[in-house]
């Protein structure tokens, strides 16, 4: 039979590898027809919601539900007393540490939850919440973690033993009452020594600032406890829907197969919805004592002051270097604010995180990182807000230590970046903080966006402009902000990551249809990476079935393949990668059907496209589809029938995306308005999967990287109240504020992922906020600034200006 | 809890009557009582947008309007706009040029979007920016929300220069 379609048909048929497939997730959402947690509608469901603290540090003396069990409509107050019978007043956190669910004798944040009033609708909750009464006893506040290591107030009592020692924590021995751990990655002695006899060295403190990665969908869930069956369903905005159910089941006592967890359509979660929250654990006991589904969604301001923070490291760096530039060592001491109770989401071995990727893309032989994290009167929280763990907080260390070590030399920080970038030869490269480095050709990527942007140019109109201002013709400014960053994503293999001891690998599962479509189902969640289009893909490329055949699915833990969910770019790292290897086992298997159909043996057929063909002789070749139809109806000797596989995947090492980030921006010194004229971001994820996706990703990184280095921000004043509690004072920039990007790439694959994948949503947030701050501290080196700390709104830009007299 | 009033509005051409209280506000009626989930809840402050939807030919937050300030009212919701036969050139142009991700925004993203182009059938960049900086979007940075308004703008200019 002769072949009608040209062989680069039948790749553009499949919509695979590379294809910039439009979305199938956006034909719900475009018709308002997704389903988010909060559309969920349940027979006879209830709505829950908390009594907060107003105060940041305080005894509680009492707490009287009597007043709100008479408002019409409340049902029922559950209090710390009410959980205490079954050991659910505390739960544990994913960094080691305990949580309060409900406040048990003392609060030691504002917004804690002290109790859960349980309502037939949300205004009866609302009058509930209102009638409770509770007495309080306020506490001294602490809301700076350098205080709070030498105050004498004690915040956490339940972590001092009776005879006042101090027992150690969930990562060893702690220095003071408030103090969570010490943790060191590198050598102290050979890096102080270095340090210490450089030719050039510079210290530099620099606060990354509390913040929020603020989805447009709050958190919530709703409970049902099924008790005819003993089944529990719970759905909710969960990043990590088995882990949750994992969870659940640890600290119910309810066996994991009688619970069943559901993450539907999620609005966005950018680290958010990673942890566990005591919303879920008090809809699941308010299930049980009800015998109802009971739902709970936070709302803005509950959301903001306390389901995870994001950052709040205070980090010195000092780094060493030649006379040429050359760098020698870096030292890095972060003193780092984790809030009332460490909660931070953070695979189990890693307090800080993948906070010892601060030595960036450079070949740095000696460095140091140590790490505290104390406690304050703050939200818990400490998630990866669009980044992989603390990898933000490390990249800007090392992007702001970069241009102040330039300022230092006087040299250009370009320059100064490509005489120190890792050498394209040099990887695998081993860092001195233990990673590595698995690709990268940092000097290619480095020039290409120079280039591109035209640097010299901008250089020399940036010089002309300082000029014009000194002559008083000017009152604009101009910065260019360079970035380069290394991002450590996939975590990641089980030797070295797990979450509360489950192992970090991820999984997909794959049935053929007899008539040649497909679904796969993975242990991730997308919350708007668009997994359902970019997952078909992966797999239309190694199945040869078209990707617009093949369904896919996620979230819901009675079906989906277990897996530790979607948040630090792990999800093509590391479920993308099982996705190909399952479609390998199917294609395997395939090839026996292929070979016995065409009566020759396994070794004389190969795979080409959609089909098996016998090698040399193409025009003898079995479909994918006739081989689907084949396992379904042929009785083949010694094969099962049916076309099944699944893979967990433990990946071998985590990836490296690289990027080169170039921002051009004018202040205006007299309002300190900035405008961002040009924004050049230059990507390398490894293989590229979907490129519209792709760039879709960069855009929306680098507007949430734009609001964090130019105004977003979590502050609290001294007594511990949240200044930023709305989106009135929240700051996410509107489409007035964001610039249009341009976006480029390199291709450099993953040498151990099965398709050459990196991960991307969270490289131009990590590489974009030191690119939009250096834009801003560029403008002002030749006025005489070294560093200032984000965020750079508009009056801090104006005060930097008033600082260095350039309104006199 | 004060005395329920009554309220008899037209929502995506169909009359719904009921009994609320006066504190009731309107996202809540069409999300709870009349089960149109498209508009959502974002901040309850006007800030975001999600849940937008347009009343009486103007665009409006419907998380910080009364149902009772409704009361004799057309309201459009996403639920109104197209129909999976049928389908608004906004719904097509958001899918086309990925003005969209987790899809949270977009419902109020595209019915303000229907206003704009009311109001501004042709607009530039710089109006489209400005016109729909009451709806925010945490995913997609705007850039290809504008792409695709602008697609919508010239595929809804030239049907109906085609039709004249």
């Amino acid at each position: 039979m002769k072949d009608e379609v040209t062989r680069e048909e039948r790749v553009d048929n499949l919509k695979g590898l590379g294809c910039s497939r439009k979305r199938v997730e956006d034909a719900r959402f475009t018709q308002g027809k997704g389903n988010y947690v909060d559309d969920i509608k349940l027979d006879g469901m209830l709505f829950g919601d908390f009594v907060r603290s107003p105060y940041a540090h305080a005894r509680i003396k009492s707490v009287n539900s009597e007043p709100a069990l008479k408002v019409p409509g409340v049902l029922a107050v559950l209090t710390a007393d009410d959980l205490r019978p079954l050991g659910l007043h505390w739960m544990p956190t994913l960094a080691g540490d305990k949580q309060m669910v409900l406040a048990d004798g003392k609060v030691l944040f504002q917004g804690q939850e002290v109790a859960f009033v349980v309502a037939e609708d949300r205004y009866a909750a609302a009058d509930g919440i209102e009638a409770v009464e509770v007495e309080y006893e306020e506490l001294p506040v602490l809301v700076n973690p350098h205080e709070a290591l030498k105050s004498d107030v004690v915040l956490r009592e339940d972590l001092v033993a009776e005879d006042g020692s101090l027992p150690d924590g969930a990562h060893g021995p702690r220095k003071h009452h408030n103090h969570i751990f010490t943790w060191e990655a590198g050598d102290r002695e050979p890096t102080e020594e270095v340090l210490a006899n450089a030719d050039v060295v510079v210290e530099q403190e620099m606060y990354y600032h509390r913040t929020h990665p603020c989805p447009l969908e709050t958190c919530g869930c709703v409970a049902s406890m099924d008790k005819v069956n003993g089944k529990l369903t719970l759905w909710g905005t969960f990043q990590a829907p088995h882990a949750i159910r994992t969870v659940v089941s640890l600290i119910s006592g309810i066996e994991e197969h009688n619970i069943r967890v559901v993450s539907p359509d999620i609005g966005g979660g950018f680290g958010n919805k990673v942890g566990a929250y005591p919303g879920y654990v008090c809809s699941v006991v308010a299930s049980i004592v009800t015998g109802k589904p009971v739902k709970w969604i936070e709302d803005r301001m509950d959301n903001l002051m306390t389901t995870a923070f994001a950052r709040d490291y205070h980090m010195t760096g000092k780094i060493s270097a030649t006379k040429e530039g050359k760098i020698t060592a870096l030292k890095c001491n972060v003193v780092a604010d984790h809030g009332g109770f460490d909660a931070c989401a953070d695979p189990t071995k890693f307090p800080a995180g993948f906070m010892n990727i601060c030595t960036g893309s450079y070949d740095i032989p000696t460095a140091f990182l140590e790490v505290d994290g104390v406690y304050t009167n703050k939200a818990p929280g400490g998630v990866s807000y669009r980044c992989s763990f603390r990898v933000t907080e490390a990249v800007y260390l090392i992007e702001r230590m970069i241009e102040v070590l330039a300022i230092e030399l006087n040299m250009d920080a370009a320059e100064l970046r490509r005489i120190n970038f890792i050498k394209k030869e040099q990887f695998p490269y081993k860092a001195a903080l233990g990673w590595e480095y698995d690709s990268g050709d940092y000097h290619t990527a480095w020039d290409k966006a120079l280039k591109t942007v035209d640097y010299a140019g901008l250089r020399a109109e940036q010089a002309q402009r300082v000029a014009d201002f000194k002559a008083g013709k000017t009152r604009s400014i101009m910065g260019i902000g360079l970035s380069f960053f290394t991002e450590i994503v996939g975590a990641g293999p089980v030797k070295n990551c797990d979450i509360l001891g489950l192992g970090m690998f991820d999984s997909c599962e794959i049935r053929i249809h007899p008539t040649g479509s497909a679904i796969a189902r993975l242990g991730t969640i997308s919350q708007g990476q668009g997994h359902a289009t970019t997952f078909a893909q992966i797999l239309a490329s190694e199945i040869g079935l078209p990707a617009d055949s093949i369904t896919i699915e996620e979230g819901d833990t009675d079906t989906a393949p277990y897996g530790l969910g979607t948040y630090g770019s792990r999800s093509t790292p590391v479920a993308g990668a099982a996705t190909a290897m399952a479609g390998r086992k199917i294609r395997a298997k395939a090839q026996m059907i292929a070979a016995y159909l065409l009566e020759v043996h396994d070794n004389d057929v190969e795979f080409d496209v959609d089909r098996f063909v016998v090698k040399g002789a193409p025009e003898k070749f079995k479909t994918m589809k006739e081989i689907a139809f084949a396992a379904y109806n042929q009785a083949i000797p010694g094969l099962e029938p049916g076309l099944e596989a699944v893979s967990y995947y433990d990946p071998p090492n985590m990836t490296y995306p690289f990027g080169a980030y170039v921002c051009v921006m004018d202040i205006d010194v007299d309002t300190g308005v900035t405008d961002i004229r040009r924004f050049y971001a230059l990507d390398d994820c490894g293989t590229r999967i979907n490129p519209m996706i792709i760039e879709g990703q960069v855009h929306g990184g680098l507007t949430e990287a734009l609001a964090v280095a130019l105004g977003q921000e979590i502050a609290y004043d001294k007594q511990g109240n949240v200044k930023t509690g709305t989106l009135m004072d929240f700051f996410l920039p509107t489409a007035w504020e964001v610039p249009n990007y341009e976006t480029d790439f390199t291709v450099t694959p993953s040498p151990h992922h099965p398709i050459g994948a990196k991960g991307v949503g969270e490289s131009p947030h990590v590489g974009g906020v030191p690119c939009f701050s250096n834009a801003v501290q560029d403008a002002f080196r030749p006025f005489g600034n070294k560093h200032t700390n984000m965020p750079h709104d508009h009056w801090r830009i104006w005060q930097m200006a008033s600082k260095l007299g350039m309104h006199d | 809890m004060s005395k329920k009033m009554h309220v008899k509005l037209k929502v995506n051409g169909k009359e719904e009557e009921f009994l609320a209280e006066p504190r009731e506000l309107l996202i809540y009626t069409l999300r709870e009582r009349l089960n149109i989930t498209g508009p959502h809840i974002g901040c309850e402050t006007s800030h975001c947008g999600a849940c937008t939807v347009t009343i009486d030919g103007k665009s409006v937050k419907s998380c910080t309007m009364f149902a009772v300030q409704a009361e004799g009212s057309e309201i459009t919701t996403i639920e109104g706009i197209g129909n999976p036969d049928d389908l608004h050139p906004l719904q097509t142009a958001f899918k086309e040029h990925h003005g969209l991700q987790c899809g949270y925004c977009t419902p109020g993203m595209i019915t303000r979007a229907t206003k704009l182009l009311e109001e501004t059938p042709n607009p530039t960049e710089e109006e489209i920016r400005f016109g729909m900086a009451g709806n925010l979007c945490r995913c997609t940075g705007y850039q290809n929300i504008v792409k695709s308004i602008q697609a919508a703008a010239a595929e809804m200019n030239a049907a109906k220069e085609a039709a004249e």
